[in-house]
């Protein structure tokens, strides 16, 4: 157990390593750098050379980028992401407040996925090509197929603009600082609901269908029909014998999923107006950001490989059949 | 449906002539499979279905077949062997200005009259006779957009997973069977590009290339191969140790040949499934890429760009957002319906769970 961690924190070190590289390079080979962007409204030539040339010594541009390489790692490993290009604020700051936008959506629509996909998961798996089952796996199929911000676009024009139901522009309205604090939060509550809605209806199909698959496959076991035997009633058997069981691939699954909920979330927040992680890293690459950028690019893969990791060793928690002995 | 008796031989038939006669029994796979062809048709066919020039037409004399000769320059090359007469060729030349016919001028017009850049109209007029689906911030057809944006869409949809089939067949193959260090290279190298997200590499890299229809089509190709380099590299590793690769090798098959004639073939099923699902994320990918501005570049059109004009005139014209969203999905879905049902055929274990 003990060296099967070791093994894993030894490559994913290399990994995060190859991470940082090849972004580090995409981000400098892109023409275009951010005192260029800074000094392009300045009309003086002279004046906007002689700027362009303090910015880039400013900005330590003007090293070779193996040095700045280094530089970067070198304030990494002492815990500093640098301070932004754009506005000079701290990037930490900067993701700091980007941060709970992004993830508080994320759990609500995960919840939301969970609460709703695992008892349509369990219900057709047990009614297996009943009525039920065929009209949620079509009705399901149907919304998967329909991309997010496709929904997002819809729902907006019809939700938010013709029927004026729901706010779809920020977090906030505008005259929030006058309201109660019930009124806030109700105003807040009306904000989350169309970006939540985007983020869950596509998971649906898949975690049902998933719930489903795994649960068919469980229901075959030997240890089924045994609790069966001895008299056990249906309910007990569907949710404490079967459906613990089915959990474990949907452990990797969430894991799996989870980094594409940040990806993904560039368009739909950039749709609403959301100030989440997605905006930042856009806004970010439109102005040449790179301290945000690279620090954004590394929490994410960060992020990808440590859940991939707890997802694997859970499997083991899980399931004690699992070995991580080679 | 005949029994075959036992005394005649079964008709050999090809694993792929297997695979086809097993997918045209689902009904969804055949559907989704004709709403691509429709749309391939529609993406090919663009010139004489929505042209500001007319299919067949008689000008001051003369007869002319303007937008046929678009439909041909489809086929990259013909341009320089086939061209258009004068006055056609001239870029300033209007047919719908100079029609006259007192003079004896008549024309068999595309079905939809209106080029996908002509300034047609009123901006922003919502659906008419004249219209059908309404105008956009310009003032041209949006149907006649829709129409154009298809070529985008498939050209996208195909030529990012050719790239990709290529990258990911080629190291996959050499990952899965060579193995020793080169495995070890590309495995780390595939699980260092799956660790970005892949909206966000496509992004950074795009902020690299001027935004246009070619790159991000090198793009999504270049980001795309990961899954495929995977699925070939397991496949691979899989039939190297199966008895006829054995067999071709104690043959003497030397390993380039033996890969692609013999272990190739066998590992392009799953491959396959992989590809018509990545044909849906790559349009899906370039729709969202135009709608943010790193795609398509004005004027031309794309279903992006449409929803994009929409989103920008939300309070006075949404009528652009519904049609672009229906072509979005149906081809998302349709492209999807194929796969799964070709995920179904292929694996036999399936077909046995389902009968």
């Amino acid at each position: 157990m003990f060296s099967y961690i070791l093994r894993r924190l030894a490559t994913g070190l290399v990994t995060l390593f190859g991470i940082s590289v090849i972004s580090f390079f995409i981000i400098q080979l892109v023409p275009g750098d951010p005192a260029q962007i800074q000094t392009s409204q300045i009309a003086d030539a002279a004046v906007s050379e002689r700027v362009y040339q303090q910015l880039r010594e400013h900005y330590g541009l003007d090293k070779p980028i193996p040095v700045q390489y280094a530089n970067w790692v070198g304030e990494l490993v002492k815990g500093d992401l640098g301070s932004s290009f754009h506005d000079g604020r701290r990037v930490s700051a900067k993701i700091g407040e980007a941060l709970w936008p992004t993830l508080s959506v994320a759990l609500l629509s995960f919840m939301l996925t969970l609460i709703i996909s695992t008892p349509i998961g369990i219900y057709s798996a047990l009614r297996q090509g009943g009525g039920f089952d065929r009209l949620a796996s079509t009705g399901l199929y149907m919304l998967y197929s329909v991309p997010n911000y496709v929904a997002g676009m819809l729902l907006i024009l019809y939700l938010g603009v013709k029927w004026d139901l729901l706010p779809f522009r920020g977090m906030r309205s505008d005259g929030h600082d006058e309201m109660t604090t019930l009124g806030q939060m109700w105003d807040l509550a009306q904000h989350y609901v169309l970006i939540t809605f985007c983020f869950t209806f596509g998971n649906l199909a898949y975690y049902s269908r998933f719930i489903r698959q795994n649960l068919l496959e469980v229901v075959r076991q030997d240890y089924i029909r045994t609790a069966r035997a001895k008299g056990l009633g249906e309910r007990s058997v569907v949710l404490k014998h079967a459906f613990t069981n089915s959990l474990i691939p949907l452990i990797s699954l969430i894991g799996l999923t989870f980094p594409f909920v940040l990806s993904g979330s560039v368009i739909l927040e950039y749709m609403f107006n959301w100030p989440g992680l997605g905006r930042l890293y856009f806004e970010s690459v439109l102005q040449r950001d790179y301290p945000t950028i690279m620090a954004l690019n590394f929490i994410t893969a960060l992020l990808v490989l440590g859940i991939t990791f707890i997802a694997d060793l859970t499997y083991g928690l899980v399931d004690p059949r699992i070995s991580y002995e080679k | 449906m005949t029994v075959e008796s036992g005394t005649n031989p079964a008709p050999v038939r090809s694993y792929w002539g297997i695979t086809w006669r097993r997918f045209r029994t689902h009904r969804l796979g055949m559907i989704g499979l004709c709403v691509v062809a429709v749309l391939f048709l529609v993406a090919f066919l663009s010139p004489i279905l929505a042209n500001e020039q007319p299919i067949l037409c008689r000008f001051d004399g003369g007869l002319y077949v303007p937008a046929v000769v678009d439909l041909i320059h489809q086929v990259p090359g013909t341009g320089l062997i086939i061209r258009k007469q004068r006055p056609y060729r001239l870029a300033t030349f209007d047919f719908k200005r100079e029609f006259d016919p007192e003079r004896g001028d008549w024309a068999l017009w595309t079905p939809v009259r209106y080029g996908p850049r002509e300034i047609a109209a009123e901006p922003l007029a919502g659906p008419s006779s004249r219209h059908w689906l309404g105008t956009d911030q310009s003032g041209r057809d949006v149907l006649s957009r829709m129409v154009h944006g298809t070529v985008v869409s498939m050209k996208v949809g195909f030529l990012s997973m050719g790239i990709a089939v290529i990258l990911g067949l080629v190291l996959g193959c050499i990952a899965g069977y060579a193995g020793g260090i080169a495995d070890l290279v590309i495995s780390r190298f595939i699980e260092v590009v799956m660790c970005f997200p892949p909206f966000f590499l496509i992004l950074a890299v795009l902020a690299w290339f001027p935004p246009s229809i070619e790159n991000v089509m090198i793009v999504i190709g270049l980001t795309r191969w990961v899954g495929i380099a995977r699925f070939a590299r397991g496949e691979i590793l899989r039939i190297r140790e199966t008895d006829y690769a054995l067999a071709a090798r104690s043959l003497g098959v030397r390993p380039v040949q033996l890969v692609l004639r013999h272990l190739l073939p066998n590992a392009l099923a799953p491959v396959l499934v992989s590809v018509t699902f990545g044909i849906a994320v790559s349009i899906l990918i370039e729709a969202g890429l135009s709608w943010l501005g790193f795609g398509v570049q004005p004027p031309d059109a794309s279903w992006g760009t449409i929803l994009r004009s929409g989103y920008e005139n939300l309070f006075t014209a949404g009528h652009m957002i519904p049609p672009a969203c229906v072509a979005i999905f149906l081809a998302v879905l349709s492209f999807n319906l194929v796969g799964d049902t070709l995920r179904d055929v292929i694996d036999p274990r399936l077909q046995a769970e389902r009968g």
